[in-house]
């Protein structure tokens, strides 16, 4: 039996044992990556919304700071987190490295340039098209971004989704503030990085196999949504 | 009349703009307009394609940044704009009403109104361009008349004093422009005040009390309909109604 077969087994075998620690650590990396898209949903889709109808000096220098941070390093947010954090940062009388907390606020650094960004220029694209018919109606500039979001609520939701598959597969980030500690702080990615690291790849290639079950499973929840929608929105332009 | 619209003078300003000038980078969209919108008015801006028809309307409308004043003459004037393509959002027929009344009644726009007036009203618009028995469907779901339709409804259902209409017509099959004829007569006969940008000649001499030439971004001729149409106080309005403005004269 190859590595992948062996896998393949021992991830059916941890998910139809329902194993206990499994079940805490997927818990955990939900509850850390969903926690962190909510929040960085509210902020980022504010955000992204101000951004497309906002013009000041240095939006440009804004916009284009927000697109570059799509790309920001998981372990650099991590390592400034940690250092805003730990003890002798200015944070650290918070109290809360090492916590499921501090993970929370480093995915959400994390995830939300994705957020904003990607919602700016999708609000941007749809005010090409009505922003003038919404102000015509009385809006102001920042309820038409809001309105924006509205009407194309089914493109924010697979926005998020990415957002969310961007929080809950990166591990830099929760590995240096959570420090994956076993039934502390421990989520999937650490687990993986940690079987990996001990050799034990048939261990972490199905945690890795759990991982993308999670998400698809997510991701099949949405589309459900989206799908009943499409039916009902048929023939709609 | 219908039902709950403000009533109207039979006369005087609604709104004046003075020297109005639009410009778009390199081009000069408008150049010193200078007009006043009566009550009543039903006003037909015509013109060539580029003749600043549209930016006129914006501007009249607030919509666009201009030199030169513009006065909107009663403060408690609404005013809508009824474009070319109607922009629906992703709602119900029904919601897509409610929502432009919900905006009318922003807080510094007019009074606020609560639900079931909001309901009322909407039903009652809905009504009136016959697509009350689609209030369920997504707006966008609808036919380009029945969206234009829909975008009569949502602009009458706030009252307001002035309607801008870009071109209602435009890209409209025959019967779809007849039903929105119809309802802009309605408009009218219940003492909304109207402007609106066409290249329908015809729409203009039917439903039009005054008409606006504009050539290269200036007000070259500004008569009532008649007038417009039997005098000959404009060589290149009268090359314009003969179809004959070419690009050599520009």
């Amino acid at each position: 039996m190859n590595d992948f077969e062996q896998s393949l087994r021992t991830a059916l075998g941890l998910i139809v044992g329902a194993d206990a620690e499994l079940v805490r650590t997927v818990a955990l990396s939900l509850m850390v990556s969903g926690s962190a898209c909510l929040l960085a949903a509210g902020f980022g889709l504010a955000a992204g919304a101000w951004l497309a109808v906002a013009r000041f000096p240095g939006h440009r220098s804004v916009v284009l700071l927000m697109n570059t941070l799509l790309a920001l390093p998981s372990v650099v947010v991590g390592l400034v987190v940690y250092l805003l954090l730990s003890r002798s940062g200015p944070l650290g009388s918070w109290g809360i490295l090492f916590t499921p907390t501090a993970m929370v606020i480093a995915q959400t650094i994390l995830v939300f340039p994705v957020v904003a960004a990607l919602t700016r220029q999708l609000v941007g694209d749809s005010l090409r098209d009505g922003g003038d018919q919404l102000r015509s109606m009385g809006a102001g500039a920042f309820l038409c971004g809001l309105l924006m979001l509205l009407h194309d609520r089914w493109a924010v939701v697979t926005l998020l989704l990415a957002a969310f598959g961007r929080a809950i597969s990166e591990v830099g980030a929760v590995m240096i503030v959570g420090g994956n500690i076993a039934g502390v702080t421990r989520v999937m990615t650490t687990s993986i990085a940690l079987e990996t690291s001990k050799g034990d790849l048939p261990l972490a290639m199905a945690l890795g196999l759990v991982l993308l079950a999670v998400v698809g499973v997510v991701n099949v929840l949405i589309g459900f949504v989206q799908r009943g929608r499409g039916s009902a929105l048929a023939g709609v332009r | 009349m219908s039902p709950g619209l403000p009533t109207v003078d039979t006369a005087g300003p609604l709104l004046r703009v003075r020297d109005v000038s639009v410009r778009f980078g390199k081009v000069q969209a408008l150049r010193g307009v200078s007009l006043q919108v009566m009550r009543g008015d039903f006003i037909a801006l015509v013109g060539a394609n580029g003749s600043g028809k549209t930016t006129l309307l914006r501007a009249l409308h607030g919509l666009v940044a201009h030199h030169g004043t513009r006065e909107v003459l009663d403060p408690q004037a609404l005013q809508v704009m009824v474009f070319q393509r109607p922009f629906m959002l992703r709602l119900s027929v029904w919601n897509n009403v409610i929502l432009a009344l919900w905006l009318a009644r922003c807080p510094g726009r007019a009074p606020r109104m609560g639900r079931a007036e909001r309901a009322a009203r909407a039903a009652q618009a809905l009504r009136r361009v016959g697509l009350e028995a689609l209030r369920d469907r997504p707006a966008r779901a609808l036919s380009g008349g029945e969206q234009q339709r829909l975008a009569l409804a949502r602009a009458w259902a706030v009252r307001p004093q002035i309607v801008f209409l870009d071109e209602p017509t435009a890209s409209l099959d025959p019967s779809a422009k007849r039903e929105i004829e119809a309802l802009l007569e309605g408009f009218r006969a219940d003492g909304l005040t109207l402007v609106m940008s066409t290249h329908n000649l015809g729409q203009v001499k039917r439903l039009a009390t005054r008409v606006i030439y504009l050539d290269r971004g200036e007000v070259r001729v500004d008569l009532p309909t008649e007038r417009f149409f039997a005098d000959h106080v404009d060589g290149r309005a009268d090359l314009f109604l003969k179809g004959e403005l070419s690009w050599s004269l520009e």
